[in-house]
């Protein structure tokens, strides 16, 4: 099942004007706050009415402004969850829960209440009020009262945004679940590139209205002109695979024939993992380094070097397993001579690897059909 | 009933019975008219807005002679209701109408304001579930303005209990037929030698709307609990 999306609405001075399709499994509009992800999110919901547009879900239409075809939200099969988790106060969580299964249409799989509530880890809250639950457990309950519903398509809205760090860390977990239980495809908003290494399928990135690249998350995460320069949380993700546990509270991993080491991982040898790396951590040099401290250096080629208008450079590298990026100097781009095809070592220090960029394996940039996203990346490996 | 009068004892029982069909039957009304002026942008919303108050400025005689007027027996409107059987003018079923009107504003007041308290965004999250628009203001909006309608309801009951300008107008005070309360009251007061009777009545009033009040805040606190989710 693929989510396709063409719109075309006017919000005052603002223009929104979007189309990319997305393949199954976590599709993520990434972009600034004001670039149009809710806008598009809510015309997918229906609770906005685009101007001109066509939006479906697998074979079924929600909207198709050449025939005149709009869903109402009742009708479309879809679960939000929304920013603030909206529950019923009125209500038990247990009554929170079954809400949308009371307008169900006959006929409609709907999930398993038990396997759900068991998931989510919400069964000894069925009989409390929303006023009694904490943030982390209003939004799981939120969750849980989507997919309930029997949804065929997952929305989300920055569902973290209003959650702290642990919290934030106790409910990612969960759209992981969905997306390799492949319970559910999801259509998640967000302005962290760390919720996009974890989770994103697919990556639809936006900026003023437009959808400026859309494609595999590992093809759009390491594309330099993609990643802002300025902003420390760029990075790419790589997928290594769990080799050992080691006495020194080290875990070593694999990505390409090459060993990483990264401080122990929660998850079994053999496990296959996301790795967010971070442009910043990534160090370049021309020898392998000698002597030095940081324990990951990977060979690596320079497929591309983005010069930026202040004095940073991001640089693309092709590494064991993947592509990463590396924010450098302008200065030492210059230095060193990087133009694409150049040799280099990669130069990551183990604690560069953090825990909460580490995310269960997913389908980064292995997703069978994922190339079909359109518009395709400018840099796609093809 | 030794205590009041048999005369006093009709006016306190036909004022409740004013009071409770005046509140009964304006609530659908109020609900659906605070709903439309709350929500919703048509023309004509403002003269709605305006013909709802205008008992609540309107000197009360005006509206009760207006009332007869209109449905007086000899009036147009009258006179159709009289050929399908329904009266109005001299009868109980008057001072409950002219009631229910004098109190409509103060019913529609309360439970528009806990309409535009509701957070659209809790409708919107109950139609992403699969719910009608119909079935999302019964399973979602009617709970949470639940308060607001006890309170309108309270108060519009109260004010029933109270009136006395368009009553009269319109019914006149006819002990056992459209003799109300205050009816009664300000018929002891003519009567000389009657004060211990209008003493009586007073203090049956200032009981009743006490009673009232307690119950309004008794549920609307029990309610308002509920629906904020504790």
């Amino acid at each position: 099942m693929s989510l396709e999306v063409a719109l075309k609405h006017r919000l005052g001075d603002f223009r929104l004007e979007a189309e990319f399709a997305a393949p199954e499994g976590v599709t993520v509009l990434f972009g600034r706050s004001g670039s149009g992800k809710t806008s598009v999110v809510n015309a997918v919901a229906g609770l906005l009415r685009p101007e001109a547009g066509r939006v479906s879900v697998g074979a079924r239409v929600l909207q198709d402004s050449s025939r005149g075809l709009w869903l109402p939200p009742h009708r479309r099969r879809l679960g939000y969850v929304f920013q603030e988790a909206r529950l019923f106060p009125h209500l038990t969580v247990g009554q929170n829960l079954r809400f949308g299964r009371w307008f169900a249409p006959r006929g409609a799989v709907l999930p398993d209440e038990g396997r759900v509530i068991e998931m989510l880890g919400i069964g000894a809250l069925l009989k409390r009020r929303p006023g009694q639950l904490s943030g982390g457990e209003r939004q799981r309950v939120a969750i849980g009262r989507a997919l309930l519903a029997g949804p065929e398509l997952l929305l989300a809205d920055e569902p973290l945004a209003a959650l702290d760090e642990a919290r934030k860390a106790e409910i990612l977990p969960y759209f992981e679940r969905l997306r390799d239980e492949a319970m559910v495809p999801v259509l998640y908003v967000t302005h962290s590139p760390a919720e996009v290494a974890r989770l994103a399928t697919t990556v639809v990135v936006m900026e003023d209205g437009r959808v400026r690249v859309a494609g595999p998350a590992a093809e759009v995460m390491s594309d330099p002109h993609v990643m802002p320069l300025g902003s420390a949380e760029a990075g790419a993700v790589l997928v290594a695979r769990v080799v050992a546990h080691h006495a020194d509270g080290l875990s070593e991993l694999e990505a390409g024939g090459h060993a990483l080491w990264v401080p122990r991982v929660a998850a079994a040898p053999g496990t296959e993992l996301r790795l967010r790396i971070r442009a910043q951590d990534v160090m370049l040099a021309l020898g392998r380094p000698e002597g030095i401290s940081a324990l990951n250096v990977l060979p690596c080629t320079v497929s591309e070097v983005r010069r930026g208008e202040g004095p940073g450079a991001m640089v693309q590298l092709q590494a064991p397993g993947g592509r990463i990026l590396s924010r450098i100097t302008g200065r030492s781009a210059e230095a060193l001579g990087l133009v694409p095809g150049l040799r280099v070592h990669a130069v990551l220090k183990a604690v560069s690897v953090a825990r909460d960029s580490v995310g269960g394996r997913g389908e980064a940039g292995h997703a069978k059909g994922a190339g079909d996203a359109a518009p395709r990346s400018p840099s796609g490996r093809g | 009933m030794g205590w009041l009068s048999p005369e006093a004892w009709q006016a306190v029982a036909l004022s409740l019975r004013v009071a409770l069909w005046a509140t009964l039957v304006s609530l659908p009304f109020g609900i659906f008219i605070a709903f439309a002026l709350a929500r919703w942008r048509f023309p004509g919303r403002g003269l709605l807005n305006g013909l709802v108050h205008l008992p609540l400025i309107l000197p009360p005689v005006v509206t009760g002679y207006l009332l007869l007027l209109t449905l007086g027996t000899r009036a147009p409107v009258g006179g159709f209701l009289q050929d399908i059987g329904v009266v109005f003018a001299f009868r109980w079923t008057g001072a409950a109408l002219a009631a229910g009107i004098m109190a409509f504003p103060l019913m529609v007041r309360a439970i528009r304001l806990s309409i535009e308290a509701v957070d659209v965004k809790l409708e919107q999250a109950a139609g992403t579930l699969g719910a009608p628009r119909g079935m999302v203001f019964l399973t979602v909006t009617l709970p949470l303005i639940l308060p607001g309608i006890v309170a309108g309801a309270v108060l519009a009951f109260a004010k029933a209990m109270g009136e006395f300008g368009a009553t009269i107008t319109f019914v006149s005070n006819i002990p056992g037929q459209t003799q109300t309360l205050p009816s009664a009251i300000y018929a002891f007061l003519q009567v000389p030698g009657a004060e211990g009777e209008v003493a009586k009545l007073v203090l049956v009033s200032v009981v009743i709307a006490l009673a009232a009040l307690a119950l309004a805040e008794w549920v609307g606190r029990a309610v308002a609990a509920r629906v904020a989710g504790r």
